[in-house]
């Protein structure tokens, strides 16, 4: 009898593709995990907090790593080559390493929009504009320079990079607003004079104690919710911010000097992944983000045998989505590979 | 402010046009509101630089402000600039150079019109056939003098007489920019450095030695804005914007503006005179206005050329503070003698 | 003064550094359900009120924010006090309250 082939490659390190590793190293499955980054973790590991409940980042994170400790992991890797030979994919790595493997898995994820692309909020132009991921270092280490002391007010900007057709992304990124009012309530504990404002479109509260959260903010944080994209941010003479926007329930134009404003970047398929998958010539939609072979049943599933999706490669998410997808994706792989073992 | 974030974002705009061999197009109104800029584009261009420059006397208005205000349908307006770029053609050209930002703008809007809908453009061929017995074409590349100026700006400052500094203080001079909106708004990738942070100007005056103000109202309208000028009771929105660009720039102390628009120019160099009678307010110190200069004015001041043939003294801000400051020597007895010394003569009242 | 036959025209542009902050905490203190309004319109629409006058809950709340009591006070003054906001809103608002909070805090008589 041949052996059976149970090699499975997971391209990406981040919070999906170290839980698909867990469960499939549990399955019986020999997994190889190539991350490009020096470290896993993904974006998890730049994240502070995590809403609704503020749990810590770092535990979560701990967890995953500590489930795959025995699990192959090549960091600083890529993958050089794949080739589909015989019902498997010949993987070249770029460590020098070849996979002979029955399965791919892309747990590739996202990019965080970059900012500075919207040019008139003046991300790397004025001093005291930030991002949400600059936020969430800030909250981990203390230490920003741009943050002032004594912040008198404080702008968030959602949308910043989504559902704006101008720089070519239309999607909802879907969690910046959900982390837009966890951030504020965050920064309004550690600045409690400070006056705290949210310039949103709509406030996407979608999941379970998300409206708490909104809750919080509003009753226990005051924060002040505009319903207004924000136009232009300038910087006056004391370097502080100029922030123009419309008050649209009031239908009148806002001005306002902010001491510092967070840009709520957005999500969009990460350029390392296309880059790898454009070697199958993997179909994307008009997102940027891979297409699954259908959206409702087979999520996790290519329109290619063997390769399968999961995780914010497939579109924006939370993270208890992302893990639910990867263990999802473990199914799918799981019952793939047996079907080899049966014929 | 990070410099270094405005010189990424600059590097991303840069537009490739030629450095030579250009159609030239004036603008309708430059000609009457500061009557030896354009004079002074050509003398720089052709005698300094020894370009080709070819101007005809058979060009006209692009139709522009008349189009703004709805007086003239687009179709109007773009038959009027395909019979412009015809004249190109025939005179052996095929890059055009324009010296008003509004026509600039419209020229930009028509061949994207042109390229976008096939259709119109066979139908101005065929109205320009039919109205000119002129042959259709569309120039291989359009710039504006400012962007010609912009290109020279370095052979410029190796040649300067004067720079953009205070000869007193030896401090850079502190110099406010505004660019037409019509430069790069409609088509950021047709402006140097794009339409959030402009370099076009940024980049004359530090190779010319001065220092650049960025306000917080620096994108905002010079307050021409066409329609809300053009009937006398609409002028307080005019003015109003206006007066909120000076109100911005006031605590950084400009000692100069320098603008690319004709609009431009003409607004924030008259109204200041207009908010010093209503509002009894100016903006320069010791009772006097901002100077607003053409950049072919600033570069003529560079390259040393007499400030009374520049046309200053048809400001209504007088440019004498600025003179002063840069260390220019000009006779105050000639201000107000044209060509062959006659008189030109003066203003009431003194300008502020 | 020269007549120019034109003036300068106002700007109808709201002002949030001129927000009072001190006011307005008093008002939270007084109806802290002021911090909940979302802004959905439900109090306006159901208003007995509003149908034939400028009276507007949402707009007496949104004026304050943007810094112009005086409209603050003129939307809630033509209310009729009948209640019908307080079954509506989504936020369960206590706008009878809340409107006699503006208008106490915020009107002539203080």
């Amino acid at each position: 009898m041949k052996h059976a082939n149970k090699n499975i490659v997971i391209i990406g390190g981040g919070p999906c593709g170290m839980e698909a590793a867990y469960r499939l190293k549990n399955e019986g499955m020999n997994v190889i995990l190539v991350e490009k980054g020096p470290s896993l973790g993904g974006h998890l590991a730049c994240w502070d907090r995590l809403f609704p409940e503020s749990i810590k980042a770092d535990d979560l994170l701990d967890i995953l790593k500590n489930n795959i400790s025995d699990v192959n992991c090549f960091l600083n890797t890529e993958i050089i080559k794949m080739n589909l030979r015989n019902d498997a994919y010949d993987i070249e790595l770029s460590n020098g390493i070849t996979v002979l493997a029955r399965a791919v898995l892309f747990a590739t994820g996202f990019d965080i929009f970059p900012a500075e692309k919207k040019e008139e909020y003046g991300y790397g132009i004025y001093n005291k504009v930030i991002t949400n991921k600059d936020l969430e270092q800030y909250f981990k280490t203390g230490k920003d320079e741009r943050i002032p002391a004594n912040p008198k007010n404080i702008g968030f900007i959602h949308c910043v990079g989504s559902r704006d057709e101008k720089i070519g992304n239309r999607q909802c990124s879907k969690v910046c607003c959900a982390t837009a009012v966890k951030q504020a309530c965050e920064i309004k504990e550690r600045f409690p004079d400070a006056n705290v404002y949210s310039f949103y479109m709509d406030l996407r509260m979608f999941g379970r104690h998300y409206e708490d959260l909104y809750y919080k903010a509003q009753h226990e944080c005051g924060v002040r919710f505009i319903r207004g994209r924000v136009s232009e941010i300038s910087e006056n003479k004391e370097g502080k911010l100029i922030v123009k926007a419309e008050d649209t329930l009031m239908g009148k134009p806002i001005k306002i000097t902010m001491d510092l404003v967070v840009l709520m970047a957005g999500m969009k398929n990460s350029e390392a992944g296309i880059k790898t998958a454009g070697q199958l010539a993997v179909l994307r939609d008009d997102d940027g983000f891979f297409n699954s072979e259908d959206s409702f049943y087979n999520l996790e599933k290519s329109a290619y045998r063997g390769i399968f999706f999961a995780g914010t490669c497939l579109g924006p998410k939370t993270i208890p989505e992302t893990i639910n997808e990867a263990r999802s994706a473990v199914l799918s792989i799981k019952e793939y590979v047996e079907s080899f073992a049966n014929d | 402010m990070i410099y270094e974030g405005k010189k990424k974002i600059w590097s991303e705009y840069q537009k490739d046009i030629p450095d030579d061999h250009y159609f030239y197009a004036r603008s309708c109104i430059r000609q009457m509101f500061f009557t030896a800029s354009e004079q002074a584009f050509l003398e720089i261009t052709r005698k300094l630089m020894g370009k080709d420059i070819f101007e005809t006397e058979h060009h006209t208005t692009c139709g522009g402000i008349a189009y703004h205000c709805d007086a003239i349908p687009q179709e109007t307006s773009m038959t009027i600039i395909a019979r412009q770029f015809a004249l190109m053609k025939k005179y052996g050209y095929e890059n055009f150079v324009c010296s008003c930002i509004t026509s600039f703008g419209l020229y930009n809007e028509t061949l994207e019109t042109w390229r976008r809908f096939p259709e119109v453009e066979a139908k101005v061929k065929e109205d320009l056939w039919e109205s000119c017995h002129l042959e259709f074409a569309k120039p291989k590349f359009l710039a504006h003098t400012c962007d010609l100026i912009y290109k020279y700006r370095e052979r410029i400052a190796s040649m300067a007489k004067y720079r953009l500094v205070n000869v007193k203080t030896g401090r850079p001079l502190r110099v406010v920019e505004h660019i037409g909106c019509h430069y790069s708004k409609m088509f950021p990738s047709k402006g140097f450095g794009g339409a959030e942070y402009p370099y076009v100007l940024v980049g004359m005056v530090e190779s010319w030695g001065g220092e650049i103000i960025d306000y917080p109202e620096r994108r905002h309208c010079c307050g021409f804005g066409f329609r809300q000028y053009f009937i006398q009771s609409d002028r307080g929105y005019s003015l109003a914007n206006t007066y909120k660009k000076f109100e911005s720039m006031e605590p950084y102390e400009p000692d100069m503006i320098i603008t690319n628009c004709p609009g431009c120019t003409y607004f924030m160099d008259r109204w200041q005179y207009v908010i010093a009678e209503t509002q009894g307010k100016t903006y320069g110190g010791k009772g006097h206005g901002i100077p607003v200069l053409t950049y072919e004015e600033v570069a003529g001041l560079v390259l040393g050329y007499d400030p009374w043939d520049l046309g200053l003294q048809t400001h209504q801000v007088g440019s004498e503070p600025l003179l002063d400051k840069m260390g220019i020597k000009y006779d105050p007895a000639k201000k107000y003698l044209g060509v062959n010394g006659k008189f030109i003569g003066e203003p009431e009242k003194s300008p502020c | 003064m020269i007549d120019f036959g034109y003036t300068l025209n106002p700007s109808s542009r709201i002002n949030l550094d001129n927000f009072d902050r001190n006011k307005f905490e008093k008002l939270s203190k007084s109806e802290p359900d002021v911090l909940l309004c979302i802004g959905c319109g439900s109090c306006t629409a159901s208003c007995t009120a509003g149908k034939y006058t400028d009276t507007s809950l949402r707009k007496a709340i949104l004026s304050i924010l943007d810094c112009n009591e005086k409209a603050a006070v003129d939307f809630a003054a033509s209310c009729l006090l009948c209640g019908k906001c307080t079954l509506v809103c989504p936020r369960s608002i206590n706008t009878r309250n809340l409107l006699l909070s503006i208008t106490k805090i915020y009107g002539k008589k203080q």
